[in-house]
């Protein structure tokens, strides 16, 4: 692998010889375990591990569940209800599967904020940040498909709601919906394909994210202080890095252990927590529930798409400039998108030469009022759409989009930098000095 | 910053309370005080097989519990009768439609309960986990921790909740009661006390044949109430050593790189 100099497998035995002429898996293997990684990485550092464990989670007891499950809207609750009842460490199966969706985007909500703050994103990680924002869409197409196939009745709702997006979409809008659900509205043919596509979507995205961890086993991780690694010797690199194993993997399992604590707690004590009540009545076409809310990680999102409606003037102008083109149903649905997308575009929005946001003093203050603002609109997404919720929803849609698409920009050009550490290193040593000379030039070999 | 960020992801989790309890209405429920509840509740099972009686002796003639197959009535965890009690209860209580006999029959042990929709009334077996009683602190939920769902108390509430106000609307006559949303519900008072008695000599005032219900149709909802609990407990309890022997490795291991003494 390019990148950091480092050591790389040499097969000894003859064995491991005849192997790697015809196959360096095992190099590829130990390139990737051993890849020279910055010291310094702080706890929010530890997601990435956390996410892989989730997507394996979510695929076991995903397949065991397959095995129980039936796709027809006449049995799919049933059989919810015979894993539930009847199957062997069935109800335990199903449960680690519905709250391991909700660890799933927990974390990936504080790896992609980590990376919004540590400036990740920025080059050369550009490819790296756009796959990763590619495997969260494939993300929220699986863990919503996947919520309709209990064919609850939020199963259901939520389905008829979101599909009804796409009709939104001006001229082919209706013929795109009738043709994703297979039918003039949300029934088997719907419910069928969505159970083929949450089978598939895991394994596209289990392919992304080794293009992932590719992408920046390439360019090398990105670090609290955002300076790269030196690379101008192997002796250089090893001051600013420590191998993955066991350094970090040790690291990660330990933080990993802590987060599937709560989560077992969760999980046991209970289950329904983060469910809708509305989920345990069978899927009743005749029958709307009176709020009909998704599931807490689109909320903020869904806060979005409702924030615009047809009294808002930029609706307006947009509607008067497109002739009606863009109605205000479109015009959220393209805000909700659009929201995603400005998101995804931060690597060119971002105009400062400063990566890390530890080194920004303007930039941390309009990120964590980010944060605070996704937070509200999680919160605003489950209110009803009404007054005041409405305004609020607004304001903090408007400044989702003002944030990537002024406020970046902006900063890179008044905001004046700290200074930043030369190297890793000297970033490490003052938070762990070096007791005197000779220890710390000794510090850099392996502990085992 | 990582505190920060921790506490976020941690609110997360709590936000989505939003979520789970924006539905509802603004019925009133009344914190019953059941067996089940916390993370280390269990079911009673004298109070289930109570439940149980006033189930099949009131609620079946229009309720079904079509998703409950009457096997589960037997062994621990649950309502813990025999082998010999299910079989005689199945048979003594519940006719099935046999599509092979294409006739009635007595119902046996693998059948569930029958299904009834010919009052139009909901079927039951999920109620417990389709209702959801309470919403605090703050609209989180997070007291369902300690408390349960809630489904089970709004079932008891809403049995204990009639006034005996009546209304008639579209010839359908509404009996008002302060736990359903919206005030009127098409269900005439089911129980007025003294509607069962029980095997065991407990008190079958109004109160306690609502709160023994609403545990019987917890159950029914959620069977695997116990075993889920032993494993989520197990799960903690083994996580807890796994992190403590995890954490004491990373440290030994990172010692020499942060120049640490080590022991």
């Amino acid at each position: 692998m390019a990148g950091i100099p480092h050591d790389h497998y040499e097969p000894k035995s003859n064995g491991e010889k005849w192997l790697h002429k015809r196959l360096p898996i095992v190099g590829l293997l130990y390139d990737t375990i051993m890849i020279p990684t910055p010291k310094n990485l702080n706890w929010m550092w530890i997601w990435g591990i956390v996410l892989t464990f989730c997507l394996a989670l979510q695929i076991i007891t995903g397949i065991v569940l397959v095995m129980h499950y039936t796709p027809h809207v006449d049995l799919a609750f049933a059989s919810v209800e015979h894993i539930m009842r009847n199957v062997n460490g069935g109800a335990m199966l199903r449960y680690l599967h519905m709250n391991g969706a909700s660890l799933f985007f927990v974390a990936v909500y504080a790896h992609i904020f980590r990376g919004l703050y540590y400036g990740s994103y920025k080059a050369p990680r550009e490819i790296t940040w756009i796959i990763g924002m590619l495997i969260y869409l494939m993300m929220m197409g699986t863990a919503f498909m996947g919520y309709v196939l209990p064919w609850g009745q939020m199963s259901f709702w939520g389905a008829t709601v979101i599909t009804g997006l796409f009709g939104a979409i001006p001229f082919v809008g209706e013929s795109l919906q009738t043709w994703l659900l297979g039918g003039p509205a949300v029934d088997n043919a719907t419910l069928n394909r969505f159970f083929s596509l949450h089978y598939l979507l895991p394994f596209v995205i289990a392919g992304l994210v080794a293009v992932h961890i590719w992408a920046f086993h390439t360019t090398g991780n990105n670090n609290p202080t955002g300076v790269e690694v030196r690379r101008t010797s192997k002796a250089d690199a090893e001051k600013d890095t420590v191998p993955f194993w066991p350094y970090f993997v040790i690291k990660d399992l330990f933080a990993l252990a802590v987060i599937l604590l709560v989560f077992f707690a969760i999980v046991g004590f209970m289950p329904n927590y983060l469910g809708h009540p509305d989920n345990y009545i069978e899927a009743n076409p005749l029958a709307t529930p009176a709020h009909i809310v998704p599931e807490w990680y689109f909320l903020p999102f869904y806060a979005i798409l409702r924030a615009f409606t047809a009294d808002v003037w930029v609706v307006i102008i947009a509607e008067t400039l497109t002739g009606g083109i863009i109605d205000a149903k479109f015009f959220g649905v393209l805000a909700m998108f659009g929201s995603i997308a400005v998101m995804a575009l931060a690597p060119w929005l971002d105009t400062s030469s400063v990566r890390s946001g530890r080194y920004r003093p303007m930039f941390k203050w309009w990120f964590w009022l980010l944060v605070i603002d996704f937070f509200v609109l999680m919160w605003l997404g489950a209110m009803p759409a009404e007054e005041p919720y409405a305004t609020f929803s607004l304001i903090a849609s408007a400044y989702w989009f003002a944030y990537f698409l002024v406020i970046l920009p902006l900063l890179g050009v008044i905001e004046k930098p700290l200074p930043q550490p030369e190297t890793i290193e000297a970033d490490f040593d003052a938070h762990y000095p070096p007791k005197d000379d000779a220890k710390g030039a000794t510090a850099a070999t392996p502990a085992e | 910053m990582i505190k920060k960020l921790t506490l976020s992801a941690l609110t997360a989790l709590t936000f989505t309370a939003g979520g789970a309890f924006a539905a509802g209405g603004a019925g009133h429920v009344e914190d019953f005080q059941f067996s089940f509840e916390g993370p280390f509740g269990t079911y009673d099972q004298m109070q289930l097989q109570r439940g149980l009686k006033v189930y099949t002796e009131v609620c079946s003639s229009c309720h079904g519990l079509k998703y409950v197959p009457l096997r589960a009535l037997e062994g621990d965890g649950g309502v813990g009768w025999s082998e010999a009690q299910v079989r005689a209860y199945a048979e003594q209580t519940f006719e099935i439609y046999d599509e092979e006999l294409e006739d009635f029959r007595p119902a046996r042990p693998v059948d569930h309960f029958p299904a009834n929709t010919g009052a139009g009334a909901p079927d039951l077996s999920l109620m417990a986990k389709a209702r959801a009683g309470f919403h605090g602190p703050y609209g989180l939920g997070l007291n369902q921790l300690f408390k349960g769902m809630g489904g089970a108390e709004y079932i008891a509430s809403l049995l204990t909740g009639y006034t005996g106000e009546e209304k008639e609307e579209a010839g359908t006559i509404l009996y008002e009661n302060k736990a359903f949303p919206g005030g009127w519900i098409s269900m005439a008072p089911p129980l007025y006390g003294e509607d069962v008695d029980f095997d065991d000599g407990h008190s079958n005032d109004l109160h306690h044949e609502a709160e023994d219900l609403a545990a019987f149709l917890m159950w029914a909802a959620e069977p695997k109430l116990t075993a889920r609990k032993e494993a989520g407990f197990i799960g903690v309890l083994f996580l807890a050593v796994l992190s403590v022997l995890l954490y004491l490795t990373n440290k030994r291991i990172w010692a020499p790189i942060k120049r640490k003494d080590t022991a």
